[in-house]
Formats: structure tokens, sequence, C-alpha cells
């Protein structure tokens, strides 16, 4: 499982990375769309986990663009913010919309059931 | 509310005062109402009443003019007549002082032919006699042996002697039967500076006749009297021949004359009378007014009824119609009032539910954070097994995080809640959102002792609706359930299928109950029995506005001291169409 997790608070997905790489999943974190994009350059993932509410590239947007580049890549968004439009352009998406702060093992089984 | 109710309690006047309850009418109705009427009442019935009033006078005179001239021309032709016929007499005493010599008339014998004559030619002749010019009745023709009476000294002679002509009283004489006499100045030729007096009686049934020819009314009376008011020929009602009448003797005048008179038994009588020349002589007409004015006393009353009927109809019409405008004007202002205020408790809501989200997003990223660096802390005491035995730690990162769990879910609700105030219509399930509505009340319950009984079957299909709405019809409801509690009680909550379109649930408490004059206003707009602790009195109208928006109902069962049962019944498929908002 390649993970990429974008969140503009670096510190809290960090962490959210070395937790997950405890638990035998290889993420790799992004502090903002345009370092996540970077990254998607070199390499490709299977999930990206994106924040909605970022400064510059927003989590809806950024989705859009790796979409061009890997139209099979999969998505889950998690945000603290999030509006009532963004809840329903997720869910339009057919995008799974997760509200800060949750369980780690919820988060891994969300993972494993989108990549099935 | 029956038409009778409508018109004569309306709603308005049972709110008369405008800040008995937060409601603050934009109008006084009551006062409105009032102006209303008294001004329409004023300019619809002034003029009516004066022109109706002013035409009664009109009317009234003009008909009592014409009845004045009615008498006025009857005596003056009756006048006339009686003229004619003193005159006819007179003329022919004329005649025969012209025709005859003095001395062929003075002679009994010739007096008796001529009598004889006027008899067969003119009736009501009854003697006829020569008086000389010392008052000696010289030659006489009659049934009465009157020769050498003498006359010289009585007042009639005297008159004669001195106006040529003498129409005398009407006296009975020996005959006993009325009459008069006329008598005729003649000169004597033969001797100078004498005269003689051709006197004749006349009878006055032939007088009467004429005046008891005439047309009279009913209650008309026609007689002559002479200038003492004592009565000349008979009369209907005003006495006998020579007896006193009791109308006063009217004034003088060449012309004929009509006066009103009230008599002793204070009827009015209608007088027209008139003076007969060279006579001692007035002609009167009495009639009575009430008999005359008759045909106008029926006109009278039925423009009196025509009015009264006028003022009854207007008055009607402007009563119902300003009630009923008043009344249409009041319920509008009442669900502007009522329209404002939803518009203001939903913005508050809406402010608080931005409010809520914005410190619930806020609060969660640093609250990732802990979970987070917590979680990393857990982590790397179970996978490094470094200090995997110390259970101590173990268990204090497990409370951190069990903290940030419990925040996380306050958070969540939170905005799940903020998040459904915004209109959106969806699939709600029914026990989830009675839960989410119990969830922010839960501690409350527990300090005042209130249990609740949650019972929902989990098969109970979803409910297509607002969710907000939803919130806000229960959120009302067992806030209501709470303060009717106070503490210690039960608080209930069931839902059952009704049919395969709708559910009921049922929301009942413990409570203090409602008693039953208040419970058929209790979803009136601005009812509170709370006025006092800050109740709007829209809690519950809000609630039943809701509830037949979405095309259900809402019933209530209360007994006081006993508790409270509120039924909604919802379809499952709201009516979501935007409609006019109901009082």
């Amino acid at each position: 499982m390649k993970i990429l997790l974008v969140d503009d608070e670096a510190d809290y997905v960090s962490t959210l990375a070395e937790r997950l790489s405890f638990r035998g999943i290889e993420a790799t974190w992004a502090s903002s769309g345009s370092e996540a994009l970077k990254y998607l350059d070199k390499e490709k993932f299977e999930l990206a986990v994106l924040d909605v509410k970022m400064p510059k590239i927003g989590g809806i947007e950024l989705k859009k663009e790796i979409e061009k580049k890997y139209p099979d890549m999969k998505f889950i968004y998690l945000t603290g913010h999030g509006s009532e439009d963004d809840y329903q352009k997720g869910v339009a998406d057919s995008v799974y919309y997760l509200i800060k702060p949750v369980n780690i093992d919820d988060l891994i089984k969300i993972m494993k059931k989108v990549l099935e | 509310m029956s038409i009778v109710q409508y018109f004569f309690k309306p709603a308005f006047l049972e709110h008369p005062s405008p800040d008995n309850t937060v409601y603050k009418h934009t109008f006084n109705f009551r006062k409105i109402w009032k102006m209303t009427v008294i001004i329409t009442a004023a300019v619809a019935l002034i003029p009516l009443v004066s022109i109706t009033a002013i035409d009664y006078n009109v009317t009234q005179k003009a008909i009592e003019s014409e009845i004045m001239l009615r008498v006025e021309r009857s005596a003056s032709n009756t006048k006339r007549s009686i003229d004619f016929f003193l005159a006819k007499h007179k003329s022919v005493l004329d005649f025969l002082i012209n025709d005859n010599t003095f001395e062929e008339i003075n002679n009994s014998e010739r007096l008796v032919d001529i009598l004889a004559h006027l008899k067969s030619g003119f009736a009501g002749f009854v003697d006829i006699g020569i008086i000389n010019s010392n008052g000696i009745q010289i030659a006489y023709a009659g049934d009465y042996k009157l020769e050498g009476k003498d006359y010289s000294d009585q007042a009639w002679f005297q008159k004669a002697t001195k106006q040529g002509i003498y129409i005398s009283d009407v006296f009975l004489g020996f005959r006993n039967k009325p009459h008069f006499v006329i008598a005729v100045k003649g000169a004597c030729p033969t001797y100078r500076d004498k005269f003689y007096m051709l006197r004749a009686t006349i009878d006055s049934e032939d007088f009467n006749t004429l005046l008891s020819g005439i047309d009279l009314t009913r209650n008309g009376d026609i007689f002559v009297i002479n200038h003492d008011g004592v009565v000349q020929t008979p009369t209907r009602f005003h006495g006998d021949i020579l007896s006193e009448i009791e109308l006063p003797v009217p004034e003088y005048s060449e012309h004929t004359e009509v006066m009103e008179y009230i008599d002793v038994e204070r009827r009015s009588n209608i007088i027209g009378y008139a003076y007969i020349p060279d006579t001692n002589f007035i002609l009167m007409i009495v009639k009575d007014k009430v008999e005359l004015m008759g045909a106008w006393y029926s006109t009278r009353s039925i423009l009196i009824l025509f009015l009264a009927g006028s003022i009854t109809v207007i008055l009607g019409v402007i009563l119902a119609l300003t009630t009923y405008l008043v009344n249409n004007m009041y319920i509008a202002d009442k669900k502007r009032a009522m329209a404002m205020h939803r518009i203001g408790y939903d913005n508050k809501m809406a402010t608080i539910g931005r409010l809520a989200a914005g410190v619930a997003h806020e609060i969660n990223n640093p609250l990732a954070v802990i979970n987070e660096k917590a979680g990393l802390i857990k982590d790397m005491f179970t996978y490094q097994n470094k200090y995997q035995k110390d259970e101590k730690l173990i268990s204090l990162v497990d409370s951190v995080i069990a903290s940030v769990q419990r925040c996380g879910n306050i958070t969540h609700r939170l905005l799940n809640f903020a998040r459904h105030l915004e209109v959106s219509i969806q699939s709600v399930n029914i026990k989830n959102l009675i839960d989410d509505v119990l969830g922010f009340l839960d501690k409350e319950a527990e300090y005042r002792s209130i249990k609740i009984i949650v019972s929902i079957p989990d098969n109970l299909p979803d409910m297509i609706c607002d969710r907000g709405k939803m919130q806000q019809i229960f959120l009302n409801l067992v806030n209501n359930a709470f303060a009717a509690i106070g503490s210690d009680g039960t608080l209930t909550i069931e839902a059952k299928e009704k049919n395969s379109n709708f559910c009921t649930i049922t929301v009942s408490d413990t409570g203090c109950g409602i008693k039953p004059s208040d419970l058929e206003l209790i979803f009136e707009p601005f009812y509170t029995t709370k006025s006092s602790q800050g109740g709007t009195g829209l809690g519950l109208s809000i609630t039943y506005g809701l509830v037949s928006e979405a095309g259900g109902y809402i019933k209530v069962e209360s007994e006081v001291g006993k508790g409270t049962r509120f039924m909604v019944t919802l379809p499952y498929k709201h009516n979501t169409e935007k409609k006019e908002e109901k009082v």
C-alpha cells in the first residue's frame, strides 16, 4: 500500500505518516499541494488522503490535478474544516469525507476498503 | 369559527392591548375599527338624515299650505255664493221699489199680491211690509198682524235709515223658525225728505241649504256666525243656531283668510273665514287638520320607516365590512409578526450553527494533532518494546486518547447539527435523529434525574425530509417536556408506523400538564403562559407550522399534574414544496 498524505499542518501529517509506518503502511507526506505534485512526478501512489482546506491548492482542486495524471488513483478527504458545500462535493464524488480527529484504526479500515 | 362569532367577537378584540405579549402590533386595531365605523357611519348617515329631515319639513310645509289654500278657496267660493244669494234678494226688493210707486206699493192688497208672486218666484220670502220714515209699519202682507208696529227705536231701523240697506242677523221670531230680514230704503216722492222702507222676512232655510250643499270632509263644518260669535246657520259640531260659538271670532279682514286654531281638546283646526260685506255675517269653514293631513301622515310613516331601514342596513354593512377588514388586517399583521419572528429565529439558529461549526472546525485541527501525537507515543511504546511493560504510561496515554475521542464526538455532533440547520432534503433515520437531539440533553437529564426512554423500532423506514426542520420540531418538543418535568420524571419518545405513508412519533412527559383552557390555544402564535420567564409563545406555533408544512399534523393530550403527550404524525416523504407560512 503506497499512500500519499497531504495536509498543510505538517506536524499532524508527519505524525500520522510515522504512525502508519508502525503499522506497515508506507506513507509519504506533503504539507502543500505543490509539494504533493512534485512527489507525484517522481513516483506513483495507490491512494491519496487529502485535506480539503489548504492554502493555494485545496484538496478538491488537487484531486482534479492528480486525476489528470493518474485517473486510477483513489482518494479520501480528511479535514478539520470543511463547509457544507465541500461535504456535498465529496459526497457527489463518492469520496469518503472524514472529519478530524479520526481513530487511526478506523482510517486504515477505510483505506483498505477504498483500495479494494 | 362561526360567522356570528366572527362578526361579534372578532379575534382582534381579544388582543386589545398591543403590549400584553412580546407580539407587537403595528396598529391599535380596536381604535382603527372604532374610528372607521364612526367616520364611515357619520359620512353615510349625516347626509341621509339631513336630507330626509329637510325633505320632511319641506313636504310637510307644502302639504300644509296646500290644505290652507284649499280651505281658503272653498271659503272664498262659498262667500261668493252667499253674496250672490243675498244680492239676489236685495235686487228683488230694489226692483219692487223701482217698479212700484210709493202709492202703489203702500197698499196691503198690492203687497199680498207681490208676496204671492215673490213666493212663487223665489223661495224663502215669508212676509213683506212697508215702514214709513217714522218707523211705523204702514202696510204689511204676511201671516201676522204687524201693521202699525213701531220700529223707530230699533237699532236695525236706524242702521237701515243711515245705510239704505240692512240685512239682519238670524232670529227665531214669532214663528220660532230661523229667518232674517232684509230692508231696503226707498225715496218717497210725494213727501220731500221722506222715505220709506221695504222690509222682507226671509226664511233662512234656503240660506242653510246653500251651505249644506258644500262638500265637506268627515270632521269638517261650514256655517255662518255674526260678529258677536252667535251661530246663524246649523252646524255639525259647533252648537245650535243662536248659541254662542266656542271658537274665537276671527279678526276682521276684507279678504278670505285661513288660520290654525288649537281647541281645548288640543285638536288642531284649520279655520277658513270670510266677512260677508254689508252684513253682520261671517262665513266659517272649520276642518280637522289631522284629517286633512291624513295622506301626509301615511307618507310620513313610510318615510320614517324607510329612513330607519336605511340606517339599519347602512350600519349593518359598515359594521360587517369594517369588522371583516380590520380582522383581516389583524390576521395579516399577526402573520407578518410571526414571519418576522421566524426569520429572526432562523437567522439566530443559522448564526449559532455557523458559530458552532466554526468552533468545532478550529478545535478539530489541534485535537487531531493531540490525537496523533498521543497515538504516536502509544505506538512507540507498543511497537518498540521499550516501555511495553509500563502499564501506567500506557494507561495515561490511553486516557489522553479517550479524552480526545470524547472531544471529537462533541465537535462531530456540533458539526453534524450545524450542517443540518441549512435546508437540505435527505433520507433521515428517525432513531439517529432522535439520538442526535437527545445527545445535547443527556447531561442535563442526568442532573435533573429525568429518565429518557426511547422506543423506536429498527425496521422503521427512513424519512425523506429536511433534517434541520425535523431537528427543530423534536428539539422544541423535548425542551418543552424538560421544562414541564422540572426534575424527577420520565420522558418517553416512541415511534410507530401508522400506515404505509405515515408514522407517528409520540413525545410524552410526566410533567405538570396543561390546563384544558390553555390546551386549545397552545399552538396559537404568541400565546404563552411564561411571558415573565422570557417565553415568546412561538415554540409550539413554529413546531406546528413545520409539521403542517411537511404535510403532517400534531395532536396533544394533557392532564394537569399527570403529564402531556404530543403526537406528531409525519409522512415518510415530506411535502418539500415551498409553501407560504401558515399561522
